[in-house]
């Protein structure tokens, strides 16, 4: 099991959610938060003032997925929040240990999807 | 010869409609958009303030309310561009409920400013989300002096075709209402829809509340200020306004309690705002039944404009100002025709004396004009704002790229954040 960690620019999040959803993952949660790379954030202006090394909005969506899903939610990502230019994000993969549906108190691989 | 007890009531509620503007209008389509745009929606209500109030006292109080004209019965001219001849002790030349009263000329020309800023600032929610902020500037400007100031000056001046006919509008159903909601369809099918347009939650209700009551309480300067006197008049304006608003708001929430399951709060403030359009013609020539029966009926219609037919017909009129503005501001302009009733006006000795009266008061000939300048008004406002809006697309384009549109207008046009997330 893996879980799949995705940071995206905000305005691509419509279209990969869309391209999850056609390549059949259908669970994920999102959160916003803060952010930069190696451009060291944008420059803004805030009554004559420049600053720069902003902190910059992004998007996380964490994806939890067995192991044979792993290569498609990647592509599924990539094509929805690929735009060629800086920023479009990182997906890191990590090791899922344990996976518990709440409801039903299954655990393991049935409990992912 | 300034009558120091009216005056001091049209400046109040000069002060009063520009609050209508800033920050009430800013606050209410502030909260119903994405929050990467608000900043967007309320730079365009200032600047319409900014903007608007200058070009006013240049030169368009001048060409909409003097009497001498450069179109007759359309245009007015120049003689009072930059204030010119007007003294600061001047009284004003137009009156309306007490002729033995005026107010300061001056104080008549920055209650019509800020009828003036108000407008455009509501047309401005048709196409929330998606024009770009220099095509916006440029429409207002030429939108000002091509629709809204022969609007003014047909309805209200002293030789203005409408006003010479007789049409009854207390506080600017067609100049105002008509204009702007008509103005604003045109903007919004020019616009287009929104991309990714499914229902688009409200960032900020909380906002859009606190607007909308701010709209209801500028109002009373809007409607009861009209009568320029601080007489019993401007009294039944105040009364009839509020209870329009109220029984509207009461129709709106009933008819989401009743279709949607739940009484909402965007229900119950934009059915107060769609009962405050209707009585804004009516408001000085109604009394309470008139003010009852338009406000309920201003509620229901507008709700079905806003929660069927628009989604029906396809149109992006995103914060509904066509479906409020304009739906209610022909009902209210059309429904003054019906529901004037002589023993509110005759006291002040209007109308020669016999006040004004509607169809249902034993006067069909006033209704034909109230239904002639509806007509006019609406194809003057769609027509034009189409054509501006055309022009404009031809030239210099009206609507931001797909992918500013994704980013947000606040980032994309002013290159402001609204809110910080972490610090």
């Amino acid at each position: 099991m893996k879980l799949i960690i995705a940071i995206v620019q905000p305005y691509r999040l419509e279209e990969v959610k869309q391209s999850l959803y056609s390549a059949d993952i259908q669970l994920m949660t999102v959160s916003e938060v803060l952010g930069h790379g190696r451009q060291g954030g944008a420059t803004e202006v805030y009554r004559g003032n420049r600053e720069s090394g902003n902190l910059l909005r992004k998007i996380r969506l964490e994806i939890a997925v067995n192991d044979d899903y792993v290569e498609r939610t990647i592509s599924a990502i990539v094509k929805g929040a690929k735009t060629g230019e800086l920023g479009d994000g990182k997906i890191f993969v990590y090791n899922l240990e344990e996976c518990v549906r709440i409801r039903t108190e299954e655990r393991g691989h049935v409990a992912i999807g | 010869m300034i009558d120091h007890a009216n005056n001091s009531w049209v400046l109040l509620s000069s002060a009063l409609i520009m609050f209508m503007t800033v920050p009430a209008l800013a606050l209410f389509y502030g909260g119903l958009v994405k929050k990467k745009n608000i900043l967007s929606l309320m730079m365009q209500s200032f600047v319409c303030l900014i903007v608007v109030s200058l070009l006013w006292v240049i030169v368009g109080y001048s060409l909409a309310f003097s009497p001498s004209e450069l179109i007759p019965g359309v245009l007015g001219d120049f003689r009072w561009a930059f204030l010119g001849g007007i003294g600061s002790n001047d009284p004003s030349p137009y009156v309306v409920s007490d002729p033995n009263g005026p107010v300061a000329h001056l104080s008549f020309v920055i209650f019509q400013a800020m009828f003036a800023v108000i407008t455009p600032a509501v047309i401005s929610g048709a196409f929330a989300e998606r024009m770009k902020f220099s095509a916006f500037l440029a429409f207002t400007v030429i939108w000002l002096f091509v629709v809204y100031v022969p609007l003014a000056h047909m309805a209200w001046s002293t030789n203005g075709v409408f006003a010479k006919a007789g049409l009854m509008d207390f506080a600017g159903g067609t100049v105002v209402e008509i204009n702007s909601g008509f103005s604003a369809l045109a903007g919004a099918l020019m616009l287009g829809q929104r991309k990714n347009l499914r229902a688009i939650p409200p960032h900020n209700l909380t906002y859009t509340l606190t607007g909308a009551a701010m709209l209801w309480f500028g109002w009373f300067g809007f409607n009861a200020g009209s009568g320029l006197a601080s007489d019993g008049l401007a009294s039944s304006a105040f009364v009839m306004t509020n209870t329009a608003a109220a029984v509207a708001g009461l129709a709106w929430a009933g008819m989401d309690w009743l279709l949607q399951k739940k009484p909402t709060i965007l229900g119950a403030a934009s059915g107060a705002i769609a009962g405050l359009v209707v009585i804004t013609p009516a408001a000085g020539f109604v009394a309470l039944p008139g003010a009852l029966i338009l406000g309920l009926a201003a509620g229901m219609l507008c709700y079905v404009a806003v929660v069927f037919v628009k989604y029906a017909l396809g149109y992006d009129d995103s914060l509904d100002a066509f479906g409020v503005h304009g739906v209610a501001g022909v009902l209210g302009t059309l429904g003054t025709g019906l529901f004037a009733a002589p023993f509110v006006t005759a006291p002040f000795g209007m109308n020669g004396g016999a006040g004004f009266s509607g169809l249902f008061y034993g006067n069909p000939a006033s209704w034909g004009v109230q239904a002639q300048a509806t007509l006019v008004s609406v194809v003057w406002a769609f027509g034009m704002s189409f054509a501006i809006f055309a022009l404009l697309k031809a030239t210099i384009g009206i609507r931001v790229s797909e992918k500013d549109e994704a980013i947000g207008l606040d980032i994309t046009q002013h290159n402001e954040k609204a809110y910080t997330l972490i610090e």
